[in-house]
């Protein structure tokens, strides 16, 4: 029997993947993309397990506007990186430092 | 025409005389300037006598008149008025005749000088702010003419402003009376505070009052208030009527052109020290130990500054010892309280010093700008009126007898011995020595300048800046614009002393303004004895005074005119005198190194230590620079990186959870 | 003239939103941004002269006042109104808002219209500064000013203006958030921002004491008194010659004026128990800046210094009052006091004004400031030699030039607080004249300096009404100061009578 406790699991597993791709990964902006969509995939997931148990639609409707706005973002991302390999001629992580002090 | 207009114009036409020939230069031109100025000082030494006239035989009462409020503040009325009375109009009369003279005189000295309106506007400016001294109802306008003087005294000694020495001379005037008025002003403050106004009548009026009153300035010193109104007033007087040790900077001043020399420096501006003490008599005479001050001050320089005089070789600078002196001689006799003899010692002194200088300035036209006596001499072929109008000053200044100086001198004298007053025995052998000093400077001048051999040799290609004892042409009497002016001065000169002892001195014409105490009047035994000025005349011959004018005169005629050798043998006799007359007794080293070197040190260290070092460099930039440290240190934790961003984001986020959680 | 025209809006806003207007005109048309501004500073003026004789000095109320709520939120209100001690302030304003414009006529010749523009929305604040009655409002054109101010030295200024510009706004920032910080307080405590209500809201002395201090950090730094005063010489070293006539014509004036309107009277008793600090700086400044100003080599430097010097008198006189209060039964002498300290900013402001220009004629002509470079320009500029030298004379307190006025009053004033007050004051007698004239003989007078001397060529028409205007205002206050002084006796009488009642005792409990 599936319980919340085991959709929850899933979702945090998820989630933490996402966070530690984000500042484990050195190498390419695509995979920093992909692991935020990874992590809003992961609250998605609490939501629907929510939803579910509880007997409340809510959650799913909040599901659709993550999943939107996770598709403008997507989107708007890469266009940015498009711009950023433009000028700079790379999208490795790790040379991307314009913000030291 | 009403008296108030009258008096206003008095001052006023100088004023506007000067405002034309200075603003209007170049539409008046030379003639014009110099026929404002004389117009305006005429007309002005004219309406003077005119009251002089009326108060002398129409009996005309003291006037006091207002002529505005200048400002009420803090309960006080601070107003510009005129205080005529025999004293004010004594000074007018005097002022303003001397300032003529030297404005006539003034056309010839200064006939191819580029700044010719300049100086007519100068002088006519110095007689206004003279006027306003001398005619002033309070203390506050006596400032006003106080200062004003002082400036016109800056801008004239400093007229040759291409010259470095004029214009340090100038500044040191203007500076050192400064430290005067310092004084000056502080006892204004202490008249304000005491009597709570700063008009003469009601002052004098409450002065008494105050008597017994005393001050703790200094813990553990208790002074009479008196006192100390006293000698702050007169510290103001030091610096301009030039007492020790405020005396340094007018013999400097003869950096300026000589007409100057005569008005300012010697008949009028330096005079009103002595005039304000006499004014102020009402409150000098409360205080012993005020005039006691006054009168040592005097003593010394009166001595002092005559034995300077005789080793100085510059013909203007002897005078001006001498001037030093006989300033010396007006201060001791307000010291005794003998106010009416200093009255009429600067009368007499006036018109003789005058002549004296305006007879230098003669002799220096004649040789082009030589003012040293070392390269003049036998000049009495060729300059007769010069030479016999510098006799009769000579003997006027001497206090021979007949002369204007012998009857103000011999008074002052006499008052000094009769005088009980602490320390007036050092003041009354000082003025018998001093005697004999003025004679023997004051021969010395007479017989190097115009006796013996020329000492200068005559060339006509010498060129424009001949060397010392060259000149371009054979020297010759100077014209009659310079020459008139002598004589008119030296009849005064001669009889003025005789004319006026009598009322002046002893028979009260002064006392309206001036008040002695009776335990003071000094000049009452004196009085006693007078019997008309042939009688005080005949009296003297044979007396101390008398003898020591004689033997100056005979050592400076046996010196200067026979044993010419016997000067430098008595230099090199003494060296270590002589080097401290010639060197002023080293009074200027002293002040640059005690006050002006130590200031400008003061300054740079307050500026560049305090200033720039502890408030800039500590506080001021001292904050910015260790928020610059600040940043550099934390800066280091933006790598730029957007994982360790994203680390410390979520590292904060689990922080912050953490502590919610635990709380 | 209307009496019902708001005419202190007029004299606020007429400059701002004409230099608003001035800033539309573009780079390209300079005569027109010109005229503009003279047009409207002239109008000013007038209106300030209006407002003068519509004054009645005869009593301490607030004269042509206007209220209207502003953020009613916090019961901030516009609140303008002026008494005998606004008004001088106003009309030097108004004057040297006139003046300013004439005397950058051809001196400036980049983005004029800006320049012009700064001056009027500048002048504007500063009106709006001298007349405003609610906290709130004051602070809003105290800090506002600074903003053309900073403009200007950054724009137009010298090699340094950088580093002078953030000093300058740093420095006065500094010390008005303190003041900030009490006026939030005073909100709090009364619910008003009106500088009126607050004149009679009680306080404890411990309270009125921090107030003090956070008014005094505010308005130290704007007079300035030592030690924070080193922004003032880098800013007017740096600042273009306008820049520096405004900044210490009127600039520092609000510092003075802060004092008046806010330290003496909403913390009376606080400033009675700390009027030793006030006087000991005051003297300090007199002294320690006069020796300072003596060894400057930099002719704005030494202007700079000395105007420091003079503002030290103001500042001794008003706070020796209290002293005089005990010294003296009457204690009219405060009112001398008092007085004496408007009538030295009033004539402070003509004489640094004058100076500044002075210098300003000379830079223009030489681009230097040194005084090294000069000597005997007397020689081919005598007319500005006689305008200088009686400018500087008038800064070292000639009598008949309004330099003396100011400061015989507050050094008689000082007399009777204390001897010992009046003969440190005293001393600038001696230290003025030697720096005025030290710096005189050097500049103006003595052989010609230099080749680049020689070829000077005298003031022109417009430099010589600027500076004839000023002669003329310098010797005029110098000779019937009376007029002046009667603007503001029922002010100072109401003022002093207000700070001899102490207010802590309303605030017991």
């Amino acid at each position: 029997m599936l319980t919340l406790a085991h959709f929850l699991s899933l979702g945090a597993i998820l989630f933490c993947l996402g966070v530690a791709g984000i500042f484990l990964n050195r190498k390419n902006v695509i995979i920093l993309l992909m692991c935020i969509e990874l992590m809003l995939l992961a609250v998605n997931m609490n939501f629907v397990a929510f939803s579910r148990f509880l007997g409340n639609m809510d959650g799913q409707v909040f599901v659709f506007f993550i999943l939107t706005v996770a598709a403008s973002e997507a989107a708007i991302g890469l266009a940015i990186l498009v711009v950023l390999f433009r000028n700079r001629r790379t999208i490795n992580v790790a040379e991307l430092d314009e913000l030291k002090g | 025409m009403s008296l108030k207009t009258i008096l206003l114009l008095i001052p006023l036409l100088p004023l506007a005389a000067a405002a034309i020939a200075g603003l209007l230069r170049k539409q008046v031109g030379r003639a014009g300037s110099h026929w404002v100025a004389i117009l305006g000082v005429g007309v002005s030494f004219l309406l003077s006598a005119w009251v002089l006239y009326q108060q002398i035989f129409l009996g005309m009462e003291t006037q006091n008149i207002t002529i505005y409020t200048w400002m009420i503040s803090g309960g006080v009325h601070f107003e510009v008025g005129f205080l005529i009375d025999h004293l004010t109009t004594l000074m007018m009369t005097v002022v303003t005749f001397v300032s003529l003279m030297v404005h006539i005189y003034t056309i010839g000295y200064m006939a191819t000088d580029p700044g010719y309106q300049r100086f007519f506007s100068y002088i006519a400016l110095f007689t206004f702010s003279m006027l306003m001294l001398v005619m002033s109802n309070n203390f506050m306008q006596l400032f006003f003419g106080w200062e004003a003087v002082g400036l016109v005294s800056y801008l004239l000694i400093g007229f040759w402003f291409d010259r470095e020495s004029a214009i340090y001379a100038g500044l040191k005037a203007f500076l050192v009376n400064r430290v005067g008025d310092f004084g000056f002003l502080l006892g204004i403050a202490a008249v304000l505070y005491s009597f709570g106004s700063l008009d003469y009548a009601t002052v004098f009026a409450a002065a008494p009052g105050i008597a017994g009153k005393t001050v703790t300035l200094i813990p553990g010193m208790e002074w009479q208030w008196i006192t100390v109104i006293c000698i702050c007033l007169f510290i103001g007087a030091m610096g301009k009527s030039a007492q020790a040790p405020l005396h340094v900077w007018l013999p400097d001043s003869m950096e300026g052109p000589t007409p100057i020399s005569a008005l300012i420096h010697a008949a009028t501006m330096v005079t009103a020290g002595i005039f304000m003490v006499a004014r102020m008599s009402p409150l000098f005479e409360l205080s012993d130990a005020a005039l006691s001050f006054v009168m040592l001050i005097g003593a010394v320089t009166a001595l002092g500054m005559g034995l300077v005089g005789i080793v100085q070789n510059d013909i203007k600078r002897v005078i001006a010892y001498s001037t030093l002196s006989q300033l010396g001689y007006m201060t001791v006799a307000l010291g005794v309280s003998a106010y009416s003899a200093a009255i009429f010692h600067l009368m007499t002194h006036a018109f003789f010093k005058a002549l004296l200088f305006l007879g230098a300035g003669s002799v220096i036209i004649a040789l082009h700008h030589q003012q040293d006596m070392r390269y003049m001499g036998g000049l009495r072929k060729q300059m007769p009126i010069t030479w016999i109008t510098a006799w009769v000053g000579t003997l006027a200044l001497i206090g021979f007898p007949f002369m204007s100086g012998f009857y103000s001198k011999d008074s002052i004298i006499e008052a000094v011995a009769e005088s009980s007053r602490w320390g007036s025995e050092v003041a009354y052998w000082s003025v018998l020595l001093g005697v004999l000093i003025t004679s023997f400077y004051s021969f010395r001048l007479l017989y190097l300048t115009f006796h013996g051999q020329p000492r200068y040799r005559v060339d006509v290609g010498a060129g424009e800046h001949p060397p010392d004892g060259v000149v371009q042409h054979a020297p010759h009497e100077s014209p009659w614009v310079v020459t008139v002016p002598l004589i008119l001065l030296a009849i005064p000169s001669i009889v003025i002393g005789y004319l006026l002892i009598g009322p002046v001195l002893f028979e009260g014409w002064l006392s309206d303004a001036i008040s002695v105490l009776p335990h003071n009047n000094v000049l009452e035994h004196a009085a006693e004895n007078f019997h008309g000025p042939v009688a005080m005349a005949k009296h003297a011959i044979g007396t101390a005074p008398f003898w020591l004018m004689i033997t100056g005169f005979v050592l400076a005629t046996f010196i200067y005119q026979f044993r010419p050798a016997l000067a430098d043998f008595f230099k090199q006799k003494l060296p270590g005198i002589y080097r401290l007359l010639e060197n002023k007794y080293y009074f200027d080293e002293l002040y640059q190194k005690l006050f002006i070197s130590r200031s400008v040190r003061i300054g740079r260290g307050l500026w560049k230590k305090v200033d720039a070092g502890v408030i800039d460099g500590g506080l001021v930039n001292g904050s910015a620079r260790l928020m610059g440290n600040l940043a550099a240190r934390i800066r280091v934790w933006q790598s730029g990186y957007l994982f360790h961003y994203a680390f410390a984001m979520i590292a904060g986020l689990i922080g912050i959870l953490a502590i919610w959680v635990v709380l | 003239m209307a009496s019902n025209w708001p005419i202190l809006s007029i004299l606020i806003w007429l400059p701002i939103l004409g230099g608003l207007a001035i800033l539309t005109v573009g780079n390209q048309r300079a005569p027109l941004a010109r005229v503009m501004a003279l047009v409207i500073s002239i109008l000013v003026f007038v209106f300030s002269i209006f407002m003068l004789m519509a004054f009645d000095p005869s009593t301490a109320a607030m004269k042509f006042s206007e209220l209207s709520p502003w953020i009613a939120a916090f019961n901030v209100n516009y609140h303008l109104g002026v008494d005998g001690f606004s008004v001088p302030l106003i009309l030097l304003t108004t004057f040297f808002g006139v003046l300013v414009v004439i005397a950058g006529w051809e001196v400036i010749q980049e983005r004029v219209q800006q320049y012009m523009a700064a001056f009027l929305i500048m002048e504007g604040l500063m009106v709006g500064v001298f007349s405003a009655l609610d906290a709130l409002l004051f602070y809003v054109f105290f800090e506002a000013m600074l903003i053309p101010m900073f403009l200007l030295i950054g724009m137009w200024g010298g090699p340094r203006r950088v580093y002078a510009t953030i000093k300058f706004f740093l420095y006065t920032f500094l010390g008005s958030v303190f003041m900030l910080i009490g006026l939030i307080y005073l909100y709090i405590q009364s619910g008003t921002w009106s500088i009126l209500e607050w004149q009679d809201f009680p306080l404890t002395l411990e309270v009125q004491k921090w107030l003090f201090l956070g008014f005094l950090a505010a308005f130290s730094v704007k007079i300035p008194m030592w030690p924070v005063h080193t922004w003032l010489p880098d800013a007017h070293v740096e600042a273009p010659t306008g820049g520096s006539v405004i900044l210490a014509a009127i600039m520092l004036k609000i510092g003075g004026y802060g004092f008046i309107r806010f330290s003496l009277p909403i913390t009376p008793d606080a400033a009675a128990a700390l009027d030793w600090l006030i006087i000991a700086l005051s003297l300090i400044t007199v002294v320690y800046i006069g020796f300072v100003a003596l060894v400057q080599e930099d002719m704005k430097k030494l202007i700079a210094y000395s105007s420091i010097s003079h503002m030290g008198f103001v500042t001794l006189g008003l706070f020796i009052a209290f002293a005089i209060f005990q010294n003296s039964d009457g204690g009219e002498g405060a009112a001398l006091g008092v007085e004496g300290a408007m009538v030295q900013m009033i004539s402070h402001g003509f004489i640094s004004g004058a100076l500044f220009l002075c210098v300003g004629v000379l830079y223009d002509r030489l681009h230097s400031r040194m005084i090294v470079d000069y000597g005997g320009v007397a020689h081919t500029m005598p007319w500005f030699a006689a305008f200088a030298v009686l400018f500087f004379m008038a800064n070292s307190g000639l009598p008949g030039t309004s330099g003396f006025v100011g400061e015989f009053m507050v050094i008689l004033a000082a007399f009777q607080a204390n001897f010992w007050y009046a003969f440190l004051a005293s001393l600038t007698l001696i230290l003025g004249a030697a720096y005025s004239l030290w710096l005189v003989k050097r500049v103006i007078f003595g052989p010609v300096g230099s080749k680049k001397v020689a070829k000077l060529e005298d003031i022109n028409a417009r430099e010589a009404l600027v500076l004839g205007t000023l002669a003329v205002a310098v010797l005029l206050l110098g000779l019937w100061p009376e007029p002046l002084v009667n603007l503001m006796h029922a002010s100072v009488d109401q003022l002093l009578a207000h700070i001899q009642q102490p207010k802590f005792t309303m605030a017991g409990n």
